[in-house]
């Protein structure tokens, strides 16, 4: 049976790893190839890396810490964060990324989606989706959150699916950093409007909430980062509890 | 030394890599003369039927992979690559694979099994000893990304299944020393290199 991905995400900043609390107050918490491996040994399914650099001028920093990465951790990993060109695309792959993750860039030039799955494949691609909660619906916002963009999110998520995207990476700006746990309701709707697979984001602080991305949230993949960071729990625990809760996922 | 087949398609880096961290010497080459020389070869790759067939052909090396396949030298498909050696593929009707192995390449009806394409871990239920599981347990855990399965009548030649949903699939198949694997051992972590260990240590007794 295929199992529930649990993915730590490793927010990066000048190369090195920082948690931000609603998209804010970062703080470093180290060395991303380093933790990289601590979550591969912790039993992590993928890591995502966010560049929240996001910058032109950043591009080698990132590229050094993808193939630092790629050399010693052998799980999937994505990368994503100021990646607005299908050669921007090619630098990170090849140094070794398995996936890159487009947000902003996506919502400016959709045709970066179609032209991105076409030369790597839909399963390189993954497409991010910021959003908060408005008049009981969910809007996208670019740029880190800060720039509303008046798209739908359940709209937006089925049109990156029609132009290729492989998965989505859903968060809730409304839920992230709060560690009250994750928006199911978000999750639930755009889960059953597409048929690729949706990644959780925003919001866990508990195993209990990764439980309720998977149950409730119609769930892929959940993805966090704090709880791991701070070592309130570790991937193995909240695998435990999961596995305990009579959902699949990967212990060897 | 181990040979990992360029054939311009994506993701063959990671193979090479994770040879590199065991330390196994390996080389990534499109040559059909190094390929000729090495001990053991590996055809990795994610992407379209098609497109493999035509690279394949592009750079002349359908003939020498069956040739050193025949021939009894160690050889590992992942993925694509092992698509790749069976009779076709409904994905690119009309092109001929390898055909190293009778069957054909079929994709998922998501009625069977939700989500297409099958992308995480799932397990490989081992279903007859084998080297290249030497030391692992019986239902080993591997990170599959695909949307098409083969399906193969050469029955006692599997080696490994596994159920996506309602659907179950050939995920390990031999035929001679040739091994083909749908999942990627070079990103399921240590049960992966282990697999890759363990084929570097089967090229070590062949040559």
């Amino acid at each position: 049976m295929l199992t529930k991905r649990i993915i730590p995400c490793l927010d990066v900043k000048g190369g090195r790893v920082v948690k931000g609390v609603n998209f804010k107050d970062l703080r470093d918490e180290g060395d991303p190839v380093e933790l990289a491996r601590y979550y591969d040994r912790e039993g992590a399914d993928e890591l995502v890396f966010l560049d929240i650099t996001a910058s032109a001028e950043n591009r080698g920093i990132v590229i050094d810490m993808v193939e630092k990465t790629a050399a010693s951790v052998f799980i999937p990993f994505t990368i994503g964060g100021g990646i607005r060109t299908i050669s921007d695309m090619k630098a990170i792959l090849n140094a070794g990324a398995d996936k890159v993750s487009i947000n902003s860039a996506a919502v400016k030039n959709p045709g970066l989606i179609a032209e991105g799955a076409r030369v790597f494949g839909s399963q390189c691609i993954v497409v991010a989706i910021d959003c908060c909660r408005k008049n009981g619906n969910w809007e996208v916002y670019i740029n880190g959150g800060r720039t509303v963009t008046g798209l739908d999110a359940i709209k937006w998520a089925q049109k990156v699916e029609e132009l290729g995207a492989g998965e989505i990476l859903l968060t809730s700006m409304d839920a992230d950093g709060t560690k009250d746990g994750y928006d199911t309701e978000l999750l639930a709707a755009v889960s059953t409007a597409v048929e690729i697979p949706v990644i959780a984001s925003g919001g866990a602080g508990m195993p209990e909430h990764l439980r309720e991305a998977i149950v409730e949230g119609q769930a892929d993949a959940v993805l966090a980062a704090s709880i791991f960071h701070e070592k309130t729990y570790s991937v193995s625990e909240v695998k435990e509890y999961l596995a305990g809760h009579g959902i699949p996922v990967r212990i060897e | 030394m181990i040979v990992v087949i360029d054939y311009g398609i994506g993701n063959l880096g990671s193979v090479v890599k994770a040879f590199k961290y065991l330390g196994v010497p390996v080389k990534l080459t499109a040559s059909p003369d190094e390929i000729r020389e090495a001990d053991g070869i590996v055809l990795p790759g994610v992407g379209a039927f098609g497109h493999g067939v035509e690279n394949l052909e592009k750079y002349n090396l359908k003939r020498v992979i069956r040739e050193l396949i025949e021939e009894g030298k160690p050889f590992l498909g992942i993925c694509l690559g092992m698509q790749l050696l069976f009779s076709g593929s409904e994905e690119a009707p009309g092109v001929r694979g390898l055909g190293i192995i009778k069957g054909i390449v079929q994709k998922f009806d998501p009625s069977n099994v939700g989500k297409i394409p099958h992308i995480g871990w799932n397990k490989v239920n081992i279903i007859k000893e084998d080297p290249l599981f030497y030391n692992l347990n019986t239902s080993p855990y591997l990170y599959f990304v695909h949307s098409f399965f083969a399906r193969t009548s050469e029955g006692d030649n599997i080696i490994g299944e596994t159920c996506y949903g309602k659907q179950r699939f050939v995920s390990v198949v031999r035929s001679n020393n040739a091994w083909e694997i749908q999942g990627h051992p070079e990103k399921s972590s240590r049960t992966g290199l282990k697999i890759l260990q363990n084929f570097s240590e089967v090229v070590n007794r062949w040559k």
